[in-house]
């Protein structure tokens, strides 16, 4: 095991901007993934012998693939105001995780092999050889990067170190070196169809039971239903739904939103998860291949819609890029956007007043709503800019009373991500995604402290899970966070409910 | 025509070409280089014309610095500001007749390069005393901040405290444009000034000042949010699908 002891920071009253603390966070490392799992993504099993001349290859590669990481490798002036904007910085205090120092990590080898300043004068420009403490360097801080793009909003130029994060993740893999974690759940998404590598028979297991429960608990057979041809919507989701709590009070709360749309829906077991871990990796074709598992369900099964559960990476993919992996989408109605968020399709009923609410339901929480980083700055809903923002907060106000946001400076496009997001969401991690949590707990302490509020909502699987895992070492209840469609559920009315005289009816009957 | 002037009438001539091909190459480089996925950082503008006013906005008020950190803001700002005057001031020497408006601007010109030090003077003070920029910062950071500061203070002096011949400097540069050597005075702060100018126009394409044309293709800043009204396709990324 690499996982050290370590301290929980302390939340403060004010945000403080730590003191350097070099190389604190250098034992910090996922486990490396086992040649069988690097084979089956197309990668060396281990790191290759002439790893740096491979290395400085893909290098090349890429820079000739992606506009992005040429400008971002040479517009950086070190103006210094990304220095104060990482969670991972503000959280462990490591002068490598400050978003440019971050960057420089694979800056420094481009600026050594391919420029004149670097090749002639490279301690003058900072430039270094790639050597083993460099790749080194590259696999502990490239994978204590979230992609969560908060540096990138600040950047005067936009340099997004996901960008960067996401290359030197794929050299890595190009030269052997992969990450466990998300490798592994790579190839179980590509051949099973989701990251937990639940097969049909679990599935419609799973949701036959959810049935169950949500019949016994409203009186309503509301359906699950499963890989069933000719519905109209397909619905996209975290695997994490079908278990994982808060996740699967969410997805009830998405059943039940259909339920009352009245619309025909279905999931497919042979594209049941919304995630693409390809992302986090940087690899465009191994996210192509996971995205093309939608295509072909929504084709198979005759679909009209497309519409995806709550997550945020996965909505990134979705929204940003499903139509370029793996559209054109033409064979759906083109009277929908494609794909569709399920916060966008609760939205719109509601705007249309086909939902009926008993707000008091969820009156004994009060709420604030955490903005999952990838939904906030790399996608969007509704047709405005910014309806990432305005579409979950008018939900969350049209089904409870009791709403508060937290600062203005750490909500919206400057939102903090959850600590667990970019592929680092594994347990050999734990540190790192404790310490990152940081500026995120501190800022939920403000609003429990001032506002009285009682729980946090989210929209994304990775934020639902981390915070359940981080919230009790900031002293917090792991129960604090809630899917935003859990809130729906409490608080929707079926309309086929039995009312509560048929309820009293059955009961005295029963009694008698 | 004296050695002096031959010297410096070479010296610009190379500092030129260096800067034209050296930025010519790195512009059409990124022009070339596909961007296959959209990654607006969002909220971002879903229409081409709040892309350019987005752009607008960064280049002019650098707004997104702004939101980052105000004393860099204020530094960074006060220099290109003063510096955007300070060029415009010197048109005058590659101008015969100068436009109106050139004449108008030199007393703000003169003025401005105050703007220029004082601003460079606060980056440079940032970089030493702010533990994080000190930490990110590599000799030729603060090399590049010296050399606008002598640029900028010789030019001052020149202004202000030991005037040279400006109708010969003026004489050398339209010169130069029409490619024949006129004479250049021998005056100290002249030839500094001229000297380091033509460094900085020499290593501009292969330095951090690639920031200038970078900060137009960076895509996160450049992109339209229409990802789902409009297929976005790379050439390479279409040959994946054949």
């Amino acid at each position: 095991m690499n996982v050290a002891d370590f301290d929980t920071p302390e939340l403060h009253e004010y945000p403080l901007i730590p003191k350097l603390k070099e190389g604190v966070m250098a034992h910090s490392k996922p486990y490396v993934a086992k040649p069988q799992f690097q084979e089956a993504l197309g990668f060396p099993g281990e790191l290759v012998d002439n790893w740096e001349e491979k290395a400085l290859e893909k290098l090349d590669d890429l820079r000739g693939r992606y506009r992005s990481l040429q400008v971002y490798l040479d517009s950086c002036v070190k103006c210094g105001a990304c220095t104060d904007k990482c969670h991972y910085y503000l959280g462990t205090s490591d002068p490598k995780n400050m978003p440019v120092a971050r960057q420089d990590l694979l800056r420094q080898v481009y600026r050594r092999y391919r420029t004149f300043a670097g090749k002639y004068f490279p301690k003058l420009v900072g430039a270094k050889d790639l050597t083993r403490d460099v790749l080194d360097d590259w696999y502990s801080y490239f994978h204590q990067c979230s992609q969560c793009r908060r540096c990138s909003v600040y950047c005067p130029y936009g340099i997004d170190t996901a960008e960067i994060s996401m290359a030197a993740r794929e050299i890595m893999d190009s030269i052997g070196v992969g990450q466990k974690y998300c490798n592994e759940i790579i190839g179980k998404a590509g051949t099973i169809g989701n990251n937990l590598g639940l097969p049909e028979p679990a599935l419609a297991d799973t949701l036959e039971g959810l049935e169950e429960e949500v019949e016994e608990d409203t009186g309503v057979p509301v359906k699950f239903p499963l890989d069933q041809k000719g519905a109209e919507i397909l619905l996209v989701t975290p695997s994490a739904d079908f278990f994982a709590e808060p996740h699967v009070d969410g997805l009830i709360g998405y059943a039940k939103v259909f339920h009352e749309a009245g619309v025909s829906w279905t999931m497919s077991s042979y594209a049941s998860e919304a995630a693409n871990f390809g992302m986090f990796i940087g690899s465009y074709e191994n996210m192509r291949d996971l995205s093309m598992r939608v295509r072909k369900a929504a084709l198979d099964l005759g679909v009209k819609r497309i519409v995806f559960g709550e997550c945020g990476h996965a909505w990134r993919v979705a929204y940003s890029f499903l139509n370029t992996l793996a559209g054109p989408f033409d064979f759906l109605d083109p009277n929908y956007p494609v794909p569709q968020h399920i916060c966008e399709f609760t939205y719109d009923l509601i705007q249309k007043n086909k939902l009926k609410f008993d707000k008091s339901e969820n009156d004994h929480m009060t709420l604030t709503f955490h903005d999952s980083c990838n939904v906030a700055r790399a996608s969007r809903m509704g047709d405005k800019p910014g309806g990432q923002f305005d579409i979950p907060r008018a939900i969350i106000r049209a089904v409870c009373n009791n709403y508060v946001d937290m600062p203005a400076d750490y909500i919206k496009e400057a939102t903090f991500c959850c600590g667990g997001g970019g592929g680092l969401l594994t347990d050999d991690l734990m540190e790192l995604r404790v310490k990152g949590a940081q500026p995120r707990m501190e800022a939920y302490k403000r609003v429990v402290d001032d506002n009285g509020v009682t729980n946090v909502a989210a929209i994304c699987a990775i934020c639902k899970s981390q915070f359940t895992k981080v919230l009790p070492y900031y002293g917090f209840g792991m129960t604090d966070i809630v899917s935003v469609h859990q809130l729906v559920s409490e608080a929707l009315i079926l309309s086929d409910a039995p009312s509560d005289e048929e309820d009293e009816a059955t009961e005295t009957e029963s009694e008698a | 025509m004296s050695a002096l002037s031959v010297t410096y009438a070479i010296l610009f001539y190379a500092a030129t070409l260096l800067l034209v091909v050296g930025l010519v190459r790195k512009i059409a480089l990124y022009a070339r280089t596909p961007a296959p996925l959209k990654i607006p950082t969002t909220p971002a503008p879903v229409s081409r014309s709040g892309v350019v006013m987005r752009m607008v906005h960064e280049v002019v008020l650098f707004t997104s610095l702004f939101k980052a950190t105000k004393w860099t803001w204020l530094f960074g700002w006060l220099f290109h500001l003063g510096l955007l005057l300070v060029l415009l001031r010197h048109l005058r020497y590659f101008q015969a007749d100068t436009w109106f408006w050139v004449d108008l601007i030199q007393p703000f010109g003169k003025y401005a390069s105050f703007a220029m030090i004082i601003g460079l003077l606060g980056l440079f003070a940032r970089r030493i005393f702010v533990d994080r920029v000190r930490y990110i910062s590599s000799p030729s950071d603060y090399l590049m901040l010296l050399l606008l500061i002598a640029i900028g203070v010789s030019g001052m002096m020149m202004t202000f405290v030991a005037h040279t011949d400006i109708v010969m400097v003026k004489a050398f540069f339209l010169g130069l444009l029409r490619f024949t050597i006129e004479p250049l005075p021998g005056d100290a702060f002249l030839l500094v000034h001229l000297t380091l100018v033509a460094l900085l126009m020499i290593i501009f394409p292969i330095s951090k000042l690639l920031h200038a044309p970078g900060v137009f293709f960076s895509p996160s800043r450049n992109q339209v949010d229409n990802p789902r009204e409009k297929r976005h396709l790379a050439p390479w990324a279409a040959e994946l699908e054949k």
